[in-house]
């Protein structure tokens, strides 16, 4: 029984933190919470089903599903990132030099304006995923993984070990660093901010997006709204991990994926999404800064 | 042969003037000093030929081209370096990483190169890897390469910064009190420093204090004073000039 729960969890807690990085790469170098982030998750469940729809009818899910399957969350990806790359140059950029609450009630609009976006173009009731995965998997000690479980579960953590490796070792991922820590510091040293900023955007939008395709297949319905929850609760994971910190992003997640799917089994799970609040307020009130935050230091 | 030409360069806030009309030539190769008490407009200057704060007016002419309103990136990337006063290194970043970030923005290479890993990266990879490590030489910290650059002894922090800074590869280096809170022994260790990278070639802007290293080691000096030019010279002929002994050294050098 709590096997099996570590296991939903885990399940949950990947996508919880494919999405808690958006949050937390963007405050790590803006200071901003980007309340749509939620919403380009949304939009990455809706894109994976229109463009698996296609190739279904396209016959190529039929001859081959591998195939089917790596093009949509390709083609979502790329999407997704386009969404995530316009967003900051609409709404948020021309705000850069404003007072901070202003880019906030922004991104709140983004969001706002993206739910009903896609309420007008896709309809307000729920869209079915194309493809139904069999609910068959491994069984062991007295435990039920399916295989969708366990892809999820290996794509998120491949996606973040992807991530660790792009942010430490290659170039972008140096200046990423460096600009999170300096702005000014970085473009003297020949850093194009704007640029690191925009690709910011887009790594997190493209992680946002592959969250959206697993759990529109995972649970086989979306609506318009899912983004709202599914943000808030990111959100939650990254300030519990400590936002603006990328290992803790993944340890939040995983951390609010176990404590709902155990607090749903052991518990009740009627208050399953009232969890992550009560989370989220321990948190503020115990250690703000959150498991692998720092104290805030006053920036000078 | 100038590396930099300013001219009328003007800097308010509001109704405060920074800098007023302030013009000065810095030959090539040489170590040029600018002094004056605090609230000169130094490093408001500073921030003028980096591209942090755009002139309000004037020019700034670096190797023939108009530079006063470029971004500090696109200054970087034409040959101005810089520190600051107070240490701005990327604190939670490798000693190695620090002067890496520099050299990555004048090497470039392809995204999908550094995804695939193929021999191109790994041959850039391994140049700039190499040419950080000779940067840190320069300044002899290559001992801590590995150490988070925040464990740094203050010292070594400042020398650090100098060789950051030298990573971008510029041709004029612009150095803000680099001496600040040393002790005389590492002041002539930077003094030294300073010297060696001149004879590398580089062009030194230099902004400090310690009156023995300015007058040691510069060729020029520029005064400044509430924003304006009062002086400029060879170090000999600044040190009687009435003007600046009343406005600056006087106090100084009373006692």
């Amino acid at each position: 029984m709590l096997l099996q729960q570590l296991i939903n969890g885990l399940t949950l807690g990947g996508v919880y933190a494919l999405i808690a990085l958006g949050y937390t790469m963007v405050y790590g170098i803006l200071e901003l919470i980007n309340f749509a982030h939620g919403e380009i998750y949304m939009l990455g469940a809706y894109l994976g089903i229109i463009f698996l729809a296609f190739f279904t009818a396209a016959g190529l899910t039929a001859t081959s599903l591998p195939i089917a399957l790596f093009l949509t969350v390709l083609l979502t990806i790329i999407f997704c990132s386009a969404y995530g790359f316009a967003m900051e140059k609409t709404a948020y950029k021309p705000l850069r030099n404003a007072p901070r609450l202003s880019p906030l009630i922004s991104a709140i609009g983004v969001s706002i304006f993206l739910q009903n976006y896609v309420m007008l173009t896709q309809g307000a009731t729920d869209k079915v995923f194309p493809y139904k995965f069999s609910s068959a998997g491994f069984q062991f000690l007295n435990v039920n993984m399916t295989y969708l479980q366990a892809i999820i579960i290996a794509v998120s953590a491949l996606l973040m070990l992807l991530l660790h490796l792009f942010i430490q070792k290659t170039r972008i991922g140096k200046a990423m660093r460096a600009t999170a820590q300096d702005k000014t510091m970085a473009s003297l040293v020949g850093i194009n901010v704007d640029i690191i900023i925009s690709a910011t955007f887009v790594i997190g939008a493209g992680l946002a997006a592959v969250a959206g395709i697993m759990v529109a297949a995972y649970y086989g319905l979306v609506n318009y709204y899912i983004g709202y929850i599914a943000g808030i609760k990111a959100f939650t994971a990254a300030v519990l991990g400590g936002i603006g910190s990328i290992p803790g992003a993944m340890l939040g997640g995983i951390v609010l994926g176990l404590v709902e799917s155990i607090g749903a089994a052991y518990i009740s799970s009627e208050y399953k999404d009232a969890y992550a609040f009560i989370i989220l307020i321990i948190i503020l009130l115990i250690k703000p800064s959150g498991i692998l935050g720092k104290t805030a230091e006053e920036k000078v | 042969m100038f590396v930099l030409e300013v001219s009328n360069l003007t800097k308010r806030f509001g109704g405060i003037r920074a800098v007023e009309d302030v013009g000065f030539k810095i030959r090539d190769n040489s170590i040029v000093s600018i002094i004056g008490p605090n609230g000169a407009g130094k490093t408001t200057l500073f921030n003028c030929l980096t591209g942090i704060t755009r002139p309000t007016k004037g020019n700034i002419l670096f190797t023939d081209k108009y530079i006063s309103k470029l971004p500090p990136h696109k200054t970087a990337e034409m040959g101005i370096a810089r520190t600051f006063q107070n240490i701005r290194l990327f604190s939670e970043m490798t000693v190695m990483e620090n002067v890496m970030v520099s050299q990555h923005a004048r090497v470039r290479y392809g995204l999908m190169s550094a995804i695939m890993k193929n021999n191109g990266f790994r041959k850039k990879e391994q140049t700039i890897r190499e040419k950080a490590f000779e940067y840190l030489e320069l300044v002899g910290l290559e001992e801590y390469a590995g150490d988070i650059a925040d464990s740094l002894p203050y010292g070594s922090q400042r020398r650090l910064e100098i060789a950051r800074a030298m990573a971008t590869e510029p041709k004029l280096i612009l150095l803000d009190e680099p001496t600040a809170g040393m002790n005389p022994a590492e002041t002539s260790e930077v003094m030294t420093l300073i010297k060696k990278i001149r004879e590398l070639g580089k062009t030194i802007l230099l902004i400090e204090h310690d009156m023995r290293l300015v007058m040691g080691i510069s060729n020029w000096i520029v005064v400044l004073d509430h924003g304006v030019k009062i002086a400029e010279g060879r170090p000999d002929d600044i040190k009687n000039d009435p003007l600046v002994i009343e406005a600056y050294l006087g106090r100084e050098m009373s006692h």
